[in-house]
Parts: structure tokens; sequence; C-alpha cells
């Protein structure tokens, strides 16, 4: 704790956060009247987005002018590294959920309905045989899962490299080598491009070549959300790096003072153990 | 280090504060969001206990007089949502804005402007909820549960309960996270964590229980959302899935999250029972090292909701052992309490009355509790009126009690004044009469079968009901009285002094005049 400085800071009130609340309200009411098949909820869902990108810009725009002007002391710097720390470990537990499903389907749910569909016999999904992947007893449509040494290996090693380059680019900042800071970043922005554009690819494949859905059942929900959200993470990951590195074209952050690049790195590791697990458990096994 | 701050001076922050309704929409002061918090609570409180008086008056008499079974539904699930996420949760989250902050000697919150986002994403998820009534379908009617298929098949109510719970899920996640870096990171020079007072502690442990299960509440729901809309089959057993698994999910959030309106209450209680016992709080680091086994246990004991689900005699042995092993750290607790009181110089204003009913209610609740753990009598009385008192025992005369002992204790400190000791004392008495009155005879209707979310009943059950819904509507009269007496002690409260209870000896009573000032400590305070 560094409080030695004598004074403490508190920021100045904002509307920013009123006006993100406003965004949601206009995009929870829009999402909500889409998906019940309502016209209103795409004008809704519009309108909150375009004010929630402006409340980004707004809000994390004057972070970064208060944080350049030496606004925060030391004591500040420490709170936003507690603080991001722990928001990673609450999207670590989100992704946790969707694990917890994937696990329980195929430990326990999938061969349960196997051994009921032996009970019961004929005429109650007869016959059904669990192997993984599967659609579950109900559905008939059969489809091709997705094959981890093609694409999915690629991509592990894009991400992966992507991991090095940015430590590359921090190795960068902390010895004050700017050019070679900007370089790295935009080594870690391509790759992770790169890595969102392989995705969408293995998407339109899965859903043209394979017949492989969100509807295709266990295998099917898991899959795609799963993949799904990681790549919307690596997505948000990716703007954020881009942010960094205009603020780093424009001289921000210092040797020493650079929290701003460090979180988005945490962030950017964090997507790519993720990434890790998904590679495993749902390409590999 | 040279000193950074907002200006020149160090005390003026409020040159540039906007006024009207300005100043509470922009706020970055913690006491005008602790301010704001508890209101809003206060309102959630009479918009849940609306449905609850609404439950009550049909449940009156045997037969369908007043809802129909769908509203009735609605109301029981709403009214379930309501208090837990709009009233109870928030409320704490108002006393940890008023107090942390003043008790550990930091000027504010870490993240000032993320707070104020927090409290405002509320009315916004509330209003979600509350329109969710008046649109085609209805409100959600599955129980607060919201357990599929019943939360497959409803209608847009639903969806706007999906997205009400994704907002309140991002509004704890950022207060959580915010309560752990002001405690981690804001504390006065000299504040070790073992001389925290307990609130604070109590509160960095539900903190951390946010954190880990908030994310899981919001995964949860998207799967529903996906279930429901897009064609996934996480609880639909035709591909795969099954809707038991939304039940593991959900109580890995739900039972945790009954500890975390739990837990900041012991916070409040170990702060009132030392102040008027004029004792120091007997074991404090035992009551730390209980708290932490409380809520590392409470996340393994989620699967004793479901025992009549279907699962292996093996998971139901661990499930049950492991509930019946968080007795023993709450069994510490209560010791502590006790003990605490032991020949200590006892006077019993307002505040010590709610924290003497909560220990005495409580462990009602607790006991009941240790009960429905015990596997063959959990299937009996499964989903029946005894599982309702067992939880309305912990959750209203646990929860609410201590807020109100916790507004009773620092009312005068938050507004300068002093609220009127006998009304207090007549709303703690009126309180305890209905409340008992209210949910006792429910432990004997649970025992003789009556099902819960029902609106209709047997013939035997009449009698108990009609004295439980005339204790619901005491209960519910008796609350306006404490609106009154808020707003009195606002009015026309007689002046207080700073140290308001002689025995009280935490930062905000022994450092910091009354009414707390604007900006509690612009310098950290010498602590001894």
């Amino acid at each position: 704790m560094s409080q030695e400085s004598g004074h403490y800071y508190v920021p100045a009130p904002s509307a920013y956060p009123i006006i993100g609340s406003t965004a949601l309200f206009f995009m929870g009411f829009g999402a909500a009247l889409t998906m019940n098949k309502m016209e209103l909820g795409y004008g809704l869902l519009a309108i909150g987005f375009a004010i929630l990108i402006y409340m980004m810009f707004g809000w994390f725009g004057t972070v970064s002018r208060e944080s350049e002007s030496g606004k925060y002391n030391d004591q500040v710097d420490v709170s936003f590294r507690w603080g991001m720390g722990w928001f990673i470990l609450t999207e670590v537990m989100f992704f946790c959920a969707f694990f917890g499903a994937l696990f329980y389907m195929r430990v326990f749910s999938i061969p349960w309905l196997e051994e009921e569909s032996t009970v019961l016999g004929q005429g109650f999904w007869s016959a059904y045989d669990g192997t993984w992947p599967t659609t579950g007893p109900g559905a008939h449509e059969a489809f091709t899962p997705m094959g981890a040494w093609g694409l999915p290996a690629i991509n592990t090693l894009l991400l992966l490299s992507s991991g090095v380059t940015c430590t590359l680019a921090h190795y960068a900042i902390k010895e004050n080598r700017r050019e070679a800071l900007k370089k790295w970043l935009l080594a870690t922005i391509a790759l992770g491009a790169i890595f969102i554009a392989c995705q969408a690819y293995e998407y339109v494949h899965a859903y043209n070549d394979l017949n492989l859905k969100l509807t295709s059942g266990a295998y099917g929900s898991t899959f795609f959300m799963l993949t799904g959200f990681h790549g919307f993470h690596v997505t948000v990951g990716a703007i954020m790096l881009t942010v960094i590195y205009f603020r780093c074209a424009a001289g921000h952050f210092t040797a020493d003072k650079h929290f701003g690049f460090e979180g988005v790195a945490w962030y950017w590791h964090f997507v790519d153990v993720v990434w890790l697990g998904l590679f495993i458990f749902v390409y590999l096994l | 280090m040279a000193a950074v701050h907002g200006d020149a001076h160090g005390h003026g922050h409020d040159d540039h504060h906007p006024s009207g309704i300005m100043r509470w929409i922009t706020t970055t002061n913690h006491k005008d969001i602790g301010t704001m918090y508890l209101w809003f609570s206060l309102a959630m409180f009479f918009v849940g206990g609306t449905l609850a008086m609404g439950i009550r008056a049909e449940l009156y008499q045997p037969g369908i007089q007043i809802l129909e079974p769908e509203l009735f539904n609605q109301f029981t699930t709403l009214h379930g949502l309501i208090m837990v996420f709009g009233a109870i949760m928030p409320a704490f989250v108002g006393f940890a804005n008023w107090q942390i902050p003043m008790m550990i000697g930091a000027p504010d919150m870490a993240f000032a402007r993320m707070n104020n986002w927090s409290f405002w994403l509320l009315p916004v998820a509330a209003s979600l909820l509350v329109v969710s009534f008046f649109v085609p379908g209805g409100a959600a009617a599955g129980g607060w549960t919201f357990y599929p298929p019943l939360s497959t098949q409803g209608g847009l109510g639903v969806d706007l309960m999906i997205f009400a719970v994704h907002i309140l899920g991002a509004s704890s996640i950022m207060g959580s996270i915010n309560i752990i870096t002001t405690i981690l990171n804001m504390r006065a020079p000299g504040m070790t964590l073992m001389k925290m007072p307990m609130f604070v502690w109590t509160w960095l442990i539900t903190a951390y229980l946010l954190v880990l299960v908030m994310p899981v509440l919001a995964g949860t729901v998207t799967m529903l959302l996906t279930d429901r809309h897009f064609g996934t089959s996480f609880f639909n057993a035709a591909g795969g899935g099954d809707p038991v698994l939304f039940q593991h999910i959900f109580w890995f959030f739900g039972h945790p999250e009954v500890y975390i309106m739990i837990l900041p209450s012991f916070g409040i209680v170990s702060e009132v029972i030392p102040t008027f016992s004029r004792k120091p709080l007997f074991g404090y680091s035992s009551m730390v090292y209980a708290t932490a086994s409380i809520a590392i246990l409470s996340c393994f004991v989620w699967a004793h909701h479901m025992f009549t689900s279907g699962m292996p005699v093996v998971g139901q042995l661990f499930f049950m052992y492991a509930t019946m092993l968080i007795a023993v750290p709450t069994g510490v607790k209560v010791f502590n309490w006790t003990a605490t009181m032991w020949r200590g110089s006892m006077s019993f204003e307002t505040p010590m009355l709610f924290s003497v009913g909560f220990i005495f209610l409580f462990v009602i609740g607790g006991f009941s509790g240790v009960i429905c753990a015990i596997v063959p009598i959990d299937i009996q009385v499964q989903d029946t009126y005894y599982v309702i008192a067992h939880f309305h025992y912990v959750l209203v005369s646990g929860s609410l009690f201590a807020l109100f002992a916790g507004a009773y204790y620092w009312l005068p400190k938050w507004t300068g004044r002093m609220y009127n000791e006998t009304l207090g004392k007549w709303h703690f008495w009126l309180s305890m009469f209905f409340f008992n009155l209210t949910f006792f005879v429910q432990h004997f209707l649970g025992l003789a079968g009556m099902p819960r979310r029902i609106p209709d009943y047997a013939l035997q059950f009449a009698d108990f009901n009609m004295v439980s819904s005339l204790g619901a509507f005491g209960f519910g009269m008796t609350q306006v009285l404490f609106v009154y007496i808020v707003i009195n002690c606002i009015r026309s409260g007689e002046k207080a002094p700073q140290k308001v209870w002689d025995g009280a000896t935490t930062l905000e009573w022994t450092h910091l005049p009354t009414p707390a000032p604007y900006h509690s400590f612009e310098k950290p305070p010498v602590l001894k």
C-alpha cells in the first residue's frame, strides 16, 4: 500500500454509468423482443448497441486521459491490478459453467440415456447408441464432428504464438523500445485476427459441409457455445489490443507505468489458456 | 511518489459536484451510492412484499379467491426473485458502501465510477422484471429457481427475467470486485487484515463467493436462453442434455447465494452485539475462520436442494454430511455471540433487540436446515411448506432482521439524528410476533404435507393457513412503521453525538463526526 503520498484519489462524478445503464435497458428489452420475433426489438437493440459503444468510447477515453495526465497514484495502479485479476476469475467461472455442462453430458446424462434406452427397449428412443459425438437420442439428422488436427491445430499454433508476441511486446515496453513494442503488438493483433477468420471459416465449413449445427444435440450445443463464447472473447481481446496499439502509437504508457497494456495482456493470456482447454476437451477428446 | 490528486488543495472535491438529480445520477461518492442502494432495496422490499401479501391473501382460505393459478405462480416467482436480488442483496451492498470505507479508514470505494454503475444497473433490471407482468403471457411463472422445462416453455416474460438476471449479475460482479479491491488495497496504514471489523471480513468473504458463483449463474441463464430460442439441447434429454443439469449448475450458484445473503448479516450482528454488551467480540479470529469455512463448505453442498431429483446414494450421503458440517462453523458463531453477551453490561436498544432476535430465530432456521439436510426427511418435506418455513426463518428473521439491526445501529451516524427508540422497539416486537405467527405454523403445514407453489389446498390446512395469512398481513403492516421511523428520524430526530453508542469501537464512531462527512477520510487516519 502506498499511502505515504498523503492524499487519496477519488474520481470526479461521471454520467457514463447511467448512459451504460440506458444502453443495457434498450439491449435487454430489444433482445427479449427480438427473440420473440417482435419487430420493435431490432430497433431497440440497435439503439442499445449504439449507446453502449458511445459509453465505452467516452468512459475508457476519460480513464486513459486521466491516466496520462498523471492523476493515478500507485494505489490506484494496485487497485486496477486487483480489479482486472478478479474480473478474469469471473470470466474463468463463466467458462467453467459451460465446461461443466460438457463434462456432465459426457460423463452422466448421455450414458444414462443409453442405459435407459436398453432398459425401456423398443419404442422409446430404441437402441440409442450414446457414443460421443452424439446428437442425443431424439434427433435424427446425422453430422460429422469437427476433427482436431486440421484447422483447430493451426488455430492452437496461432494463439500460442500470439501469446509469445504479446510477451515480446511486454519486454519491449519495459525496455522502452517503442518501435519493437508497436511491431509485436501489431503481430499479436494480426495473429488474433487470423484466428478469428479461421474460426469463421470453420463455422461455415461445419454448417455447409459437415451438417454440424447449433441444433445438433449435445455435441452441437457444447461445440458452438464453447467455441462461440471463446471466439467472442478473442474478438474483444483483439479490439482491446488494437486500442492499446493506438495508445502506444500516441505515446501513452511509460517503461514503469503501463497497466493498461498489462491488463490487456493478462486478458489475452487468459483467452489463450481457455483455448487450450477447448482444444483438448472439445476437439481432441 | 508525488501526491496526485484532483485539485491543488486536496479537500475540495465538492467544487465540481453537480446538484439536484444529477448529483445522484453521476455521483462517485460511496455514501450517495450507499443511500441509493438502501432506498432502492427498501422500495423493492415493498414490491416483493406486496406480492407476498397477494400470495397470503389467496391462501387465506381454500379455493381460488383472488389470484388465478397462472398469476399466483407469477407472484411466487417474482416474489422470490425480487426479494433475493432486489431487496436483500442490494441492501447489504448499500451497507457495504456506507460502512466499509468508513470502517477501514478509506476515502471511498476503490472504483468509484464503477460503483455508480453497479447501482444504476439495478433499476434497469428491476424494470425488466416488473414490466414482465404486463407483457403477453405474463411474468415468469416457473418459480424463482426457474427450472426447465417450465422455464423453457414460458413466453416473453421469461426472456425479460433472463436478461434481468444477466444485468443483476453484472451489477453484483462489479460490486463485489469493487469491495474486494477496496478492502485489500484501501485500508488505512495499521489496519491489518486481522484488525478489520467483522462486518468488513464477512463482506470480503461474501464478495469472493459472489465473483465465484455469479458468472456461473450467467452461464446457466445463457444456456436457458439458447435452449429456448436457438435450439441447443443443454436441458433437453432428446438432444442428450438433462433438465437436472440445470439444477446442478443453478444450485452451484444458488447455495453459495444463500450464504451471500447471510454472511454480511453475521457481520452486522457481530458489530452490534459487542457494542451493546460493552465487551469486545468473543473469539474474533475464530469468527473469521468460521466465516471462511462456511463460505468454502457452501460451494460443496449444492445438491442437497436436489435429493428428490435422483442421484446415486453416495452422492446423497456426501451432500448430506457436507451440509451438516456447515452447522459446525455456524455453531461457533452462535457460541461466540452468546459468549460475547455473557456477563456483559448489556442494554437493549432496538439494534440489539433485532440482533438477539436474529440469533434466536436464525438458530431455529438453522436447525430446520439441518433437519432438511437429512436425506430421508428431506424426501418427505421436499417442496412443502416446511421448506418455506425453514428458509424464511433464515432469510427474514436472519438476513432481514440483521438488516434492521444494522439500519437502526448506523442511522444516527448516517443522518446525524436519532430515530425514535420507542417506535423502534415497537417495530421489533411487532415484527417478532407477526413473523413467528406467519412462519412458525408453516412448519406444521409442511410436515402435514401441504405443497408449496400451489394456490389451493386441502381443507385440513385451512386453520393454520388463516393464522399464517393474518400474521403475514400484520408483518407487512409493521414494515410501514419502519419507513415512518426512518423518515421521522431524517426529518425531525434529535441531534446525535459523534459516538452514539458508548460501547462502539469501530472507526466511524471513534474518528468521524456525526453525521459522517461527505468524504470520510481525505488522509489516512492514524491508528493506534
